[in-house]
């Protein structure tokens, strides 16, 4: 793997600063950003793949993370017989005939010639099927909701083991990202932007409201882990000692080594990922997509199907970010939909893939732990230097309630110049493509 | 069968927060086909760039408030449109200095500017969080409503009632003077003519001595203006909170898209779709069925396609369509 000393030294810098946290603030944060920023770095690999490679415009990730983490839900816990029994065939049922109203839909369009008549006709079997379908499905839905609302009131999961989410979470993914790209790609560039725009946001709007599925906005909790939680760590005698070796208290020991296990697992995931990632991009295929990327033209002249090979690398990706949204899941142990936010889930990491370097993806690595670091660390230094900003202020007054209660703000902010700096000054990011 | 009710209320539930919604996304998409096609990218600070320009607007109301300055029955706000306008004019003009005119000068690809109007995006919303929250801000005063349900319903002697907000009568017209002024300005002005011969050929416009930094400045004082007026007006009608800024993004862009990037005429007829088309989805026809089925043969469901949630599915839905089978949109824009 192609990296120079002086990434190394960023990654080590990286490292060190990581130590520092765990030294002056808290073991357990360090890990817990350690994780996140893991996660973060698997996603910005997925955004670094269509951006870096093949210059895709995917404002979605959110989207994607999101229906990576519905595999969890799905995967992992058990199913509710009561709520199957009470509408799971009609939910199923509606399911498939809506699939049917849109492949029906579908097949008259092919098979019409174009006029009026077919557009009258496929606008009635649009909607007989809604019809039907909402004939179904909706007292199917009703009746599940109704099921033991309190705690369940969905049709819950297979109840098969939670690492299993994580591949399906990246299929599920790149379903939608298939179905995106199918739409848009061949299209300008920006339709790419506003269509996966959309998708997420819908994504979004479908996990908060369809209560059937993953309980909405009611939020599936208490999901199978794929690590031993530490409240089951804490009576291993292992553990007890290791508490006692290290002086520190037992549930901050048992807590530690939990995030260390998670830490593991997320790092074979990651490497697995690089690797297979840095040897597709210096494969015969890898230089394909970089010449699409530099000159759509002439690669199109010298017989590449742009639009296809666009497909397969916005699918491939977007599986990427399904994947790590299913680990993150799986690590919170919850599903929440309400706390997908764009900001968050996708432009911040558009921020790592940049400040990192698009078109490297070790580049993508680092700008995910420096972005993370910054985002967790801004927020007590905004809080910092707004009590520094006011510390003039007569206590009590409006304004300085305001500035202190506004300080996290500062972090859209400060990502923002970040982004802005960068894109201006070091485009190629902090370990450049080669 | 009482077509008469159900013709009352439809007009009240859907017709007409329809047509001042869309008035709202006309503005908007106005102002993103404007940009599409003088600088040539996606702008998608759009939606934050407008809620930081009503931020505006609500500070000078408060402004104004407080020193007892008022134009009742009409809001407040209309009076410090003026001042939002500077300010976000001045803050377009200064972001496009620093951020996008050196990318101009470079000739970047379309994405880089992309990407930083995300950029942008981030530290214009983070600006107006500083400044307002995320909670929600009701800057509305003045008369409530041109005529309220009770009027109408007194005067008319209708079971069904209706009413005309005065927000969304002051949405409606205001928009339609925006409209008529801004095509004015690109059809019969100097300076709008060399905006459309710049959009139309870049290399010929400059030929002809049209001086492009000019034109530029031009594209973000009038889409100021825009975003200005787009913002303050929704935000009368449906209270400010960032997030539903961010969230306009979507419907403005599909109705841009959809009435054909590039095409002002476009932006507006794409507007008023997808405002009815959302409306019109989401809304339960219930009542307006009972009023036209005979007896005996009354709805019993909502009658309601989609939920509420579901509008942005709706303009997606329409976005779709456009993409797969007419990408140039309706009034055929510019580029494909």
């Amino acid at each position: 793997m192609n990296l120079t000393a002086r990434d190394l030294g960023l990654f080590a810098l990286m490292g060190a600063v990581l130590a520092m946290v765990g030294m002056f603030q808290s073991p357990q944060l360090a890990i817990t950003i350690l994780n996140m920023s893991l996660i973060s770095a698997i996603m910005a690999l997925g955004v670094n793949m269509q951006w870096g490679y093949a210059g895709l415009f995917n404002v979605g990730v959110m989207g994607f993370t999101a229906v990576g983490g519905l595999a969890v839900v799905l995967i992992a816990q058990p199913p509710v017989p009561e709520a199957w029994a009470a509408g799971g065939l009609g939910i199923m049922l509606g399911l498939m005939l809506g699939v049917a109203t849109i492949l029906a839909a579908v097949a008259v369009y092919k098979a019409m010639s174009p006029g009026k008549m077919r557009g009258a006709a496929i606008f009635g079997v649009l909607a007989v099927g809604y019809l039907l379908t909402s004939y179904v499905f909706g007292p199917a839905k009703s009746a599940v909701q109704a099921v033991n609302p309190a705690s369940e009131g969905y049709l819950g999961g297979l109840n098969m083991p939670v690492i299993l989410a994580w591949p399906v979470g990246a299929v599920f993914a790149a379903g939608v990202a298939w179905v995106v790209g199918k739409i848009s790609l061949g299209l300008r560039s920006d339709y790419l932007a506003i269509a996966t725009l959309g998708i997420s946001e819908i994504v979004i709007a479908v996990l908060k409201h369809e209560r059937w599925l993953a309980r909405g906005v009611n939020n599936v909790t208490g999901i199978d882990r794929p690590v031993a939680r530490p409240v089951e760590l804490q009576p291993l005698p292992w553990v007890q000692s290791l508490a006692e070796t290290l002086g520190w208290s037992l549930s901050q020991t048992a807590s530690v080594v939990s995030g260390l296990g998670y830490a593991g697992l997320f790092l074979i995931v990651l490497g697995l990922l690089i690797w297979l990632a840095e040897r597709a991009l210096n494969s015969p295929w890898g230089r394909m997509m970089r010449a699409i990327r530099d000159n759509e033209v002439s690669a199109r002249a010298m017989g590449k199907n742009v639009t296809r090979r666009h497909l397969h690398i916005f699918v491939l990706g977007s599986a990427v970010c399904g994947l790590a949204g299913a680990m993150m899941v799986s690590m919170d142990g919850q599903l929440t939909p309400g706390s997908y936010e764009p900001l968050r889930f996708t432009f911040l990491i558009w921020v790592m893939v940049i400040v990192g370097g698009s078109g490297n993806n070790w580049g993508a690595v680092l700008g995910a732990f420096v972005i993370w670091f910054l985002w967790v660390q801004v927020e007590p230094a905004g809080r910092w230097f707004m009590e520094l900003v006011t510390s003039g202020m007569a206590d009590g007054s409006d304004l300085k309630q305001h500035l202190l209660s506004s300080a996290a703000y500062m972090r859209l902010l400060t990502m923002g110049v970040a982004l802005l700096l960068m894109l201006r000054f070091a485009p190629r990011g902090l370990i450049p493509e080669r | 069968m009482e077509p008469l009710n159900a013709l009352v209320s439809v007009t009240n539930f859907m017709l007409i927060p329809a047509f001042a919604y869309g008035s709202q996304l006309a503005l908007g998409a106005l102002g993103i086909t404007l940009i599409y096609s003088i600088l040539r990218f996606a702008h998608f600070a759009h939606g934050d760039t407008m809620a930081l320009g009503t931020a505006a607007v609500i500070g000078g109301t408060f402004f104004l408030q407080t020193l007892g300055v008022s134009i009742h029955p009409l809001p407040t706000a209309l009076l410090a449109l003026p001042f939002g306008m500077l300010v976000l004019i001045g803050y377009l003009l200064i972001t496009d200095r620093l951020v996008y005119r050196y990318y101009r000068r470079v000739k970047a690809k379309p994405m880089i500017f992309v990407m930083a109007s995300l950029g942008v995006m981030f530290v214009t919303n983070g600006i107006t969080r500083l400044f307002m929250g995320v909670s929600e801000t009701r800057f509305e005063d003045g008369e409530r409503f041109l005529f309220s349900v009770r009027d109408f319903r007194e005067f008319t002697g209708l079971a069904e009632g209706m009413a005309l907000r005065s927000s969304q009568a002051i949405t409606i017209v205001t928009a339609l003077i925006v409209m008529v002024v801004l095509f004015w300005f690109l059809n019969r002005t100097r300076s709008g003519k060399s905006m459309r011969a710049y959009s139309d050929n870049e290399d010929l416009a400059l030929l002809s001595g049209i001086n492009p930094e000019r034109v530029v400045i031009i594209t973000w004082a009038i889409t100021g203006m825009l975003l200005v007026t787009a913002g303050t007006l929704y935000g009368l009608d449906k209270g400010f909170r960032p997030f539903n800024y961010f969230q306009l993004l979507l419907p403005m862009f599909a109705a841009a898209i959809l009435g054909g990037l590039g095409s002002p005429v476009g932006a507006i007829v794409g507007a008023y779709i997808v405002a009815f088309a959302e409306m019109g989805v989401t809304y339960a026809w219930r009542r307006v069925f009972t009023y036209l089925m005979p007896e005996g043969l009354e709805p019993t469901s909502m009658m309601q396609l989609l939920p509420v949630d579901y509008k942005f599915a709706v303009t997606f839905a329409i976005l779709v369509v456009v993409l797969l089978f007419r990408p140039t949109g309706i009034f055929k824009g510019k580029v494909l």
